[in-house]
């Protein structure tokens, strides 16, 4: 049993209203499914309206006389319990819980179901979409959804983090996979800066490269014979990192159009010499710069090199320690490398690749001997370098490493 | 300014370029001593006299074919079918001739015609007096396909298919002629060119593209969801072939979410090229699948006006079909 509302049926196209003129029957009584309840007088037609339901009149809404819309409300009918509406009901209740069923299952699957629009958004953003809430069917991410997500993260990010927004004007030479999801974002700005810079830096420059190899067999010696010593009174490892960089700024005295920026149509020549150095922590690769490169000693490139590493390390480098790079030395030869094509960064005009140092059989005077030997890879930018110079340049640097051994005393 | 209806638009439209070039005419059925059984030509006969607007006998083919024949000799024909739906007999000297006429001839000769027709739907109108033709038409290079949606755009594009050098079919809905009104700058000699298809509104949830009189429909449709929160890119073809893909592709990407809209029925309509553009295009900025809102495939427009109803694209279903694609 359940009461039913009866309403102004639509008794013709244009017809939008009615009024009642007689009711038929009255409250209590009881009537057929079709029966007429009530008579009826449009502008266009007089009619009966007929019962929706078979049952008791339980209300009469309104009264004669009145004047009423389509779809108002008319009376309210107690439908009779027999078996067919009970069946219709529960056959109507049935079909409920389907629907109910098939919603839920929507949602499920929807709000895994990424439409290209929302997959490109959150690539390009970096967005997780797990951590985005769907509002479009079954829970889908809309791409309204992700555009909100991304203006909300704007606004947080700006107030939040001033830290973030340094690293992503740090320039960076050398990508490496992001490993911790809940940086991610955070990465994804000095990803984005990556990218930026690589894209400006491979697009804009034309590139071209030249090796030398280096006999650095002395040089090696000569390390390992102050290692120790140099240890116990620095309280930091001696790399043959700093003896390359010095090497590399006294060649760029020698050569200073190698130390050079390209500013737009301008070559800009500079008189400090600041070596950009490659220096990585757990996630990112950055390149801090060592002032006046051509002004210290060994021992004191040893000290800006271990200084700066442990800043980056630590996330302590400033823009300070980033800015005014004329020339960048990377050290590939950490990872192994024995050859590589650097990208210069912009806008200096070359990048100096040292690579391992390996002992390979060489002949000297008509005989074997093994030696340790080194290939430093250029690259140059061919607009403002040629061929002749990045070559003497790189004969220069040649020379000062391997004119290195024990007598010579930069420590 | 001057407060014009559709129909009064495109008659100022032909009585402007008469007045302007002498080699433009007009040729149909009862376009002279009537005006037209639409009064499009309304009081062109008295001011150019029987040489300048031609009654024609019931020949669908002579009246384009005459034209094409004056086309090709340099004159500037208007010819008028009746209803659209007449138009099939002439469709010969449409797509075989006034079409090809420049490519087959190595560019020696044109064919500078303007086929006017008024059609659609929802006016009681039947089999003979409601379809919507061109799709007949939107496979055919060397044809130019206009459909404009307003009174202004009426005037506009009118002269600009006159002054086309190449043949212009342009296609009026009937419903519109006295339905819409404007103000239009009758001061001016407005030419609006073919082939550009003009942003109606600015909007970010979803993007309706369509022509014609669903156009206004659409606006209307548009004001009122805007209250609920609503808001709608609108774009209007004017011009159905050939289509403006650039703007057909940036209004996709505006908001990823498209419903395609026309009178014709679905299969085969232009809205279907309208949709394969958007998928060749613009796959990575879609975040719903492309929604086409069209008449059924069923042969022809009821009579009855319930059967009419259901056949047509109303305001209901679109406002339905927007506000599913909101929810997606």
């Amino acid at each position: 049993m359940s009461i039913e509302k009866i309403v102004m049926p639509k008794l013709g196209e244009s017809v939008n209203e009615g009024t009642i003129t007689t009711w038929l029957v009255k409250v209590g009584e009881h009537v057929n499914e079709y029966d007429p309840i009530a008579e009826v007088m449009t502008d266009k037609v007089n009619a009966e309206i007929p019962s929706s339901y078979t049952g008791t009149i339980k209300e009469i809404i309104v009264q004669e006389g009145e004047t009423i819309e389509v779809d108002e409300l008319i009376c309210y009918i107690e439908t009779d319990k027999d078996e067919t509406t009970e069946e219709s009901n529960s056959a109507k209740e049935k079909s409920d819980i389907g629907e109910a069923v098939v919603e839920t299952t929507n949602e499920v699957s929807m709000s895994h179901r990424y439409s290209p629009a929302v997959l490109s958004l959150s690539q390009q953003h970096g967005i997780h979409l797990d951590d985005v809430t769907g509002t479009g069917i079954g829970g889908r991410i809309t791409r309204k959804d992700i555009q909100k997500y991304i203006q909300h993260r704007k606004s947080s990010v700006t107030e939040g983090t001033t830290q973030t927004e340094e690293r992503t004007s740090k320039p960076v030479v050398q990508p490496q996979a992001t490993q911790n999801y809940e940086e991610g974002y955070e990465l994804t700005g000095v990803r984005k800066a990556i990218a930026d810079k690589m894209v400006l830096s491979t697009t804009e420059i034309p590139h071209a490269w030249m090796t030398v190899e280096v006999d650095v067999t002395n040089l090696v010696k000569y390390r390992n014979s102050v290692k120790q010593s140099f240890k116990d009174r620095e309280g930091f490892n001696l790399t043959y990192f700093p003896f390359f960089i010095y090497a590399v700024a006294q060649a760029l005295q020698a050569y200073p159009i190698l130390n050079s920026t390209w500013q737009r149509k301008k070559i800009v020549q500079h008189r400090d010499v600041n070596i950009s150095i490659a220096v990585a922590n757990e996630n990112e690769l950055y390149v801090p710069v060592i002032q006046n490169a051509d002004e210290k000693t060994v021992k004191g490139l040893a000290k800006s090199v271990q200084e700066l590493a442990n800043k980056a390390k630590t996330n302590q480098l400033t823009q300070n320690d980033m800015t005014n790079g004329t020339f960048t030395v990377n050290n590939t030869g950490t990872f192994g490398s024995v050859s590589s094509m650097g990208i210069i960064n912009h806008p200096q005009v070359a990048i100096l690749q040292v690579e391992s140092i390996v002992k390979r059989p060489v002949i000297i005077d008509d005989m074997f001997a093994a030696r340790d030997i080194v290939n430093l890879s250029l690259s140059l930018d061919h607009r403002v370098l040629d061929g002749l110079v990045a070559g003497r340049f790189l004969q220069h640097v040649k020379q000062t490493l391997e004119s290195i051994d024990e007598n010579t005393s930069l420590i | 300014m001057t407060e014009l209806n559709y129909i009064q638009a495109i008659t100022l439209a032909m009585e402007e370029e008469m007045t302007r070039d002498e080699n433009v005419f007009v040729v149909g059925e009862d376009v002279g001593i009537k005006g037209g059984v639409f009064r499009a030509t309304d009081g062109l006969y008295d001011k150019f006299g029987e040489d300048r607007v031609i009654d024609a006998p019931l020949a669908e083919s002579a009246i384009v074919g005459v034209g094409v024949g004056a086309a090709m000799y340099g004159m500037r024909p208007i010819a008028e079918i009746q209803f659209a739906d007449f138009i099939f007999p002439a469709v010969n000297q449409i797509i075989s001739e006034a079409a090809k006429i420049r490519y087959r001839s190595n560019n020696d000769w044109n064919c500078p015609i303007t086929i006017r027709a008024p059609f659609g739907g929802g006016v009681s109108g039947a089999l003979y007096h409601s379809q919507s033709v061109e799709a007949i038409f939107n496979s055919t290079p060397g044809l130019k396909v206009v459909v404009p949606s307003s009174p202004r755009d009426a005037r506009g594009l009118l002269k600009a298919a006159i002054r086309d050098n190449d043949p212009v079919l342009f296609f009026e809905h009937k419903r519109a002629y006295r339905l819409l009104k404007e103000n239009i700058p009758t001061e001016e000699d407005e030419v609006i060119p073919i082939g550009k298809a003009a942003i109606k509104r600015e909007g970010e949830d979803v993007t309706v593209i369509t022509y014609g009189i669903n156009v206004s429909i659409t606006e209307k449709i548009a004001t009122k969801l805007e209250k609920e929160g609503v808001s709608v890119h609108l774009l209007d073809l004017r011009t159905i072939y050939p289509l403006d893909q650039e703007a057909i592709i940036e209004a996709a990407k505006k908001t990823g979410k498209v419903l395609l809209i026309t009178e014709d029925n679905k299969e085969g309509s232009i809205i279907g090229e309208v949709s394969a553009i958007i998928a060749e295009y613009c796959l990575f900025d879609l975040d719903a699948p492309v929604k086409r809102l069209a008449a059924p495939d069923v042969p022809t427009m009821p009579y009855a006006q319930p059967l009419e109803r259901e056949f047509l694209v109303t305001e209901d279903k679109i406002e339905e079909e927007i506000k599913q694609l909101v929810r997606f």
